[in-house]
């Protein structure tokens, strides 16, 4: 397991790429590589982030630009293999513009950008980015966005109900999401998408370590 | 080759909240404006493209509305086009 290496993919205005390394390399002695987003060998890397920030200036709608790079169409082979895909933030959003996970992400409710810390209920440890094995069903993670409020029609909000897709909720919705959704999965379960930042809760010292185990199970085969 | 002149309008989905349009409305509202039942924002997206006649033009400006400019989770889109 020592070489296994986490891509980290860099658009240009990409801001959480150097935190997520930060956290997997400092904290949990994890190998990472940044990719550039034009890059499309993926071949030496076992896992991939998508990081937070506002790739292509969020042009158009978020993640709708990011979608079309060499890198995110490179990226349909490599879920398929069954390769674990972390979307964090701006790389939820490009997940639902891609079509690898349902929904969309617009603007919130009440139109502000949206930084502070936020309570989580883990609905599904599907695909294992959860279920730290505790009795803990409840997670405090930041969150810091503008264009969270997730979005779906009433069928595609049954099939992620009745397909336990729903990874996290909120327990104060604060961006008016619907059924209070904060991030969710796709069926296998190796791509998982959410708003709050893991990487950003991963030391006592910066206020808590909530998001460890969510990056931790990156490793997760 | 023809040249045709494209507008592209994409709206937010009715069912869509939108919240910008209801600040919008509010401001509309505090200026003095009255009667305003409803008040949504959207994009105009101009385009100018050439083809071989309408309906290739059609076709290129369907595929760019549907996989590019709109996201049809949430966004409905509408064209109107001119010949040059």
């Amino acid at each position: 397991m020592d070489d296994f290496t986490v891509g980290i993919v860099v658009f240009p205005g990409s801001n959480c790429d150097r935190d997520v390394s930060w956290a997997l390399e400092g904290c949990l002695d994890i190998r990472t590589k940044y990719l550039w987003h034009e890059s499309s060998d993926l071949s030496d890397v076992d896992a991939i982030v998508l990081p937070g920030g506002f790739s292509y200036g969020d042009y158009l709608r978020c993640g709708a630009i990011a979608r079309f790079s060499l890198l995110i169409n490179a990226l349909e082979e490599f879920v398929k293999s069954g390769k674990r895909v972390l979307g964090i933030c701006n790389g939820f959003q490009i997940l639902t513009e891609s079509g690898f996970l349902p929904g969309a992400l617009t603007a919130n409710k009440n139109l502000n950008f949206i930084c502070d810390d936020v309570e989580l209920d883990i609905v599904s440890s599907k695909g294992g980015w959860f279920n730290d094995g505790s009795e803990k069903q409840t997670i405090k993670l930041p969150i810091a966005h503008g264009e969270g409020r997730y979005y779906c029609d009433s069928d595609t909000l049954k099939k992620l109900v009745d397909n336990e897709l729903i990874a996290l909720r909120y327990k104060n919705n604060p961006n008016g999401s619907s059924f209070d959704i904060a991030g969710i999965t796709n069926k296998k379960g190796n791509v998982l998408g959410l708003m709050p930042h893991p990487e950003r809760a991963c030391d006592e010292i910066i206020g808590g370590t909530d998001g460890l185990f969510t990056l931790k199970s990156l490793i997760l085969k | 080759m023809d040249q045709f002149a494209v507008k592209v309008f994409v709206r937010l989905r009715p069912s869509v909240l939108d919240p910008a349009g209801e600040a919008t409305k509010s401001a509309s509202i505090k200026l003095g404006a009255e009667g305003i039942k409803s008040l949504r924002i959207g994009k105009m997206i101009e385009v100018k493209i050439e083809g071989n006649g309408e309906n290739e033009v059609r076709e290129k400006i369907d595929l760019l509305c549907d996989r590019l400019f709109a996201n049809t989770v949430i966004e409905d889109y509408e064209y109107s086009l001119e010949k040059l």
